[in-house]
């Protein structure tokens, strides 16, 4: 090769890099970090739909019912999310997620809200840990085992050097850990991703016990061929409050939600359910001094707008949902195929912690 | 010239390929930026050295839940390692065993072989490891039973091989990827075995040496070249197969990261040593590979 093509050479190797830095420069310039960034409260209703990440795979919370419809508490809970931030509950777009892809779901965007049994806790709450917002917490559970009547295990303590199967990726794990540690018990955790699989392998007898929050130890056990013979163990071995999220750094959003589950308790607080709510709405309209009952409904004042909602934005979750009983009673109610107590989730004047700010 | 215009068409192709990957790593790099510093979280992997606090089943070595993420990803690489190096050598044996099978002169034995390669192929992985996990050991006795004496004790705790306990989820990944990859390797010795030619075969025959002799002093040596790099990626494959661990609660590296990213909230790190660890695996196996390669050839040119 002679000294002129080299040079050539050389030269084109320069151009090709020269050129490779100032595309890879011009890319890396397009998208810009927008610091006015609009809500994804904007998002939704420009989308004109809400994309809800639920499970899809606890009886009672989310579960797809015979009609291939999502059912269920959390399903409920979208469902009033949708009717007051876009007028219609059936706007909702439901995303089956596993306890470890949920907050990826979120940070990423593919999800606007999370309403799926999620333990409310400092660690994902916060900047430095998964830094989601978390709404309210609408459903107090707590961590419990079940075993099998077979088994002859009446406490934990019985659950000595067992196998427990438990679903990876959950605070779960934690508590087990935590409370056997602190009884000074070993056991060998047996985990799986999925609960239908934690079910399947406690099922199967892989290990003496399962644990999970004590709400969907009894959806599970409902479908079991014989619930009678699973005892869920008193023990309970956390405080689990679940409550819906959404991602971390949006006001606007977190607002609105929050203010949607303040609603549902709210309108129980003040008896508006389901039934009787075209009644009190027309009650409010003609009897002005009905302040609060108004000022909820959004016959006076400008509540809704506020969060960035209509003003009625109350009236439309209870025409479609009804209040936090109705919900409550229609997934978990004693008529139901996971009938659970309300205990903690009664309302504080019915010796529960549900209570609502004032909506002013 | 006209030579010269061809060559330029390919740089044109190549540079414009190369400008659409650097244009798309860009783009992917551009938004993971900016949404850290939306969801105001950097890259950080302070979170290493904090304890636990989670059990694990299957640990190599000594561990307690306050012992910190840097120590329970390294018992999870431990845990693929064991899995990954236990079934890469039954796959090898069962492979050959199959793959020789299927070309020898015992007809019911190659119809065998073929069935199961025909068969196993054809069942997607995962499917495979549900089957050998819930149905296979899961229903199994508790107490178990001892086909071969005190040799081996089945239940559904797992095997128990001469005082040896293998947990039923260790077991059932073994199993599993022994027999999916095992049928790939039976192919790749039988294509392989095939590429010789057939006067190979009459020549040591008609000399009266003995088959399992001219099989491996004549057949298998020039077989090796065309199975090696076949079998490689065979082997790449079932390390990263492995991952399906995760299905059947093997506490492997990837079901460790998960509950640790889960925890931790940190994806984008978690992943990335994810990443990179598994690079490790398939780095050694590579290594391992061009080294028996290379020993394949030497000897093939002596």
């Amino acid at each position: 090769m002679g000294l002129k093509s080299k040079v050539i050479q050389l030269e084109r190797v320069k151009a090709f890099w020269k050129t490779l830095l100032g595309v890879s420069i011009l890319t890396t310039g397009c998208a810009k970090l927008d610091t006015s960034s609009v809500s994804r409260l904007e998002l939704i209703q420009n989308r004109g739909e809400l994309h809800c990440g639920v499970s899809g795979k606890i009886p009672g919370f989310s579960f797809l019912g015979s009609d291939g419809n999502y059912e269920g508490f959390d399903v409920d809970i979208c469902k009033a999310m949708a009717a007051a931030f876009l007028g219609d509950d059936k706007k909702v777009q439901y995303r089956p997620l596993t306890a470890p892809e949920r907050f990826t779901a979120l940070k990423t965007g593919e999800i606007d809200v999370l309403s799926r049994n999620t333990t409310f806790n400092l660690s994902r709450d916060s900047v430095g840990g998964n830094g989601v917002t978390f709404a309210p917490v609408v459903f107090h559970d707590g961590q419990g085992l079940m075993v099998k009547e077979e088994s002859n295990v009446l406490s934990i303590d019985d659950l000595e050097s067992s196998d427990i199967c438990v679903g990876s990726g959950t605070t779960t794990e934690q508590n087990l850990n935590d409370t056997f540690q602190e009884k000074k018990l070993s056991y060998t955790p047996i985990k799986y991703q999925d609960l239908n699989q934690v079910i399947a392998g406690y099922l199967q007898g892989r290990c003496r016990a399962m644990t999970s929050d004590l709400s969907q130890l009894s959806a599970a056990r409902s479908g079991f061929e014989n619930p009678e013979k699973h005892i869920i163990l008193n023990t309970v071995m956390s405080k689990e409050p679940l409550a819906p999220a959404s991602i971390g750094g949006d006001q606007k959003l977190s607002d609105a939600i929050r203010w949607v589950i303040y609603a549902l308790i709210q309108a129980e607080e003040l008896n508006i359910n389901k039934k009787n709510i075209n009644l009190k709405l027309v009650e409010a309209k003609s009897n002005k001094n009905l302040t609060t009952l108004r000022r909820f409904l959004g016959v006076d004042g400008a509540l809704g707008n506020k969060l960035g909602l209509e003003n009625d934005f109350v009236v439309k979750i209870i025409q479609s949902t009804g209040n936090y009983a109705d919900i409550y009673t229609r997934n978990l109610g004693p008529g139901t195929s996971v009938p659970i107590k309300r205990g903690l989730n009664a309302l504080y004047k019915d010796g529960g912690v549900l209570i609502s700010p004032p909506m002013k | 010239m006209k030579l010269r215009i061809h060559s330029n068409k390919r740089l044109l192709i190549q540079l414009l390929v190369l400008l659409t990957i650097i244009s798309f790593l860009g783009v992917v790099l551009n938004n993971l930026v900016i949404n850290l510093i939306r969801t105001g979280m950097g890259i950080s992997f302070n979170w290493l050295i904090h304890p636990t606090g989670f059990e694990l089943s299957e640990h190599a070595i000594e561990y307690s839940p306050s012992d910190n993420y840097v120590k329970v990803l390294l018992i999870g690489w431990l845990n693929s390692l064991k899995v990954i190096i236990v079934s890469l050598v039954f796959a090898t044996i069962l492979g050959l065993i199959a793959g020789s099978a299927r070309i020898g002169k015992n007809i019911f034995l190659s119809q065998v072989s073929s069935a199961y390669v025909a068969i196993v192929r054809q069942i997607p992985l995962l499917l495979q490891l549900f089957f050998w996990y819930f149905i296979g050991f899961l229903n199994l006795s508790e107490s178990g039973f001892a086909p071969l004496g005190s040799i081996i004790e089945l239940s559904n705790q797992g095997i128990n091989l001469l005082g040896v306990k293998l947990s039923a989820e260790f077991s059932a990944v073994v199993l599993g990827l022994t027999i999916f990859t095992g049928a790939s390797i039976a192919e790749i010795i039988r294509g392989g075995l095939k590429s010789v030619s057939k006067g190979q075969w009459e020549a040591f025959r008609s000399l009266g040496i003995q088959e399992s002799i001219g099989l491996r002093v004549i057949i298998i040596p020039q077989a090796l070249p065309a199975i090696l790099p076949a079998l490689t990626s065979q082997y790449l494959n079932l390390a990263k197969n492995s991952t399906l661990a995760i299905a059947v609660g093997y506490a492997d590296l990837y079901a460790v990261s998960d509950t640790v990213i889960t925890q931790t909230g940190r994806a984008i790190e978690g992943f990335t040593l994810l990443l990179l660890i598994f690079l490790s695996f398939n780095l050694i196996i590579s290594i391992f590979m061009g080294m028996v390669n290379k020993l394949a050839i030497d000897k093939n040119i002596k």
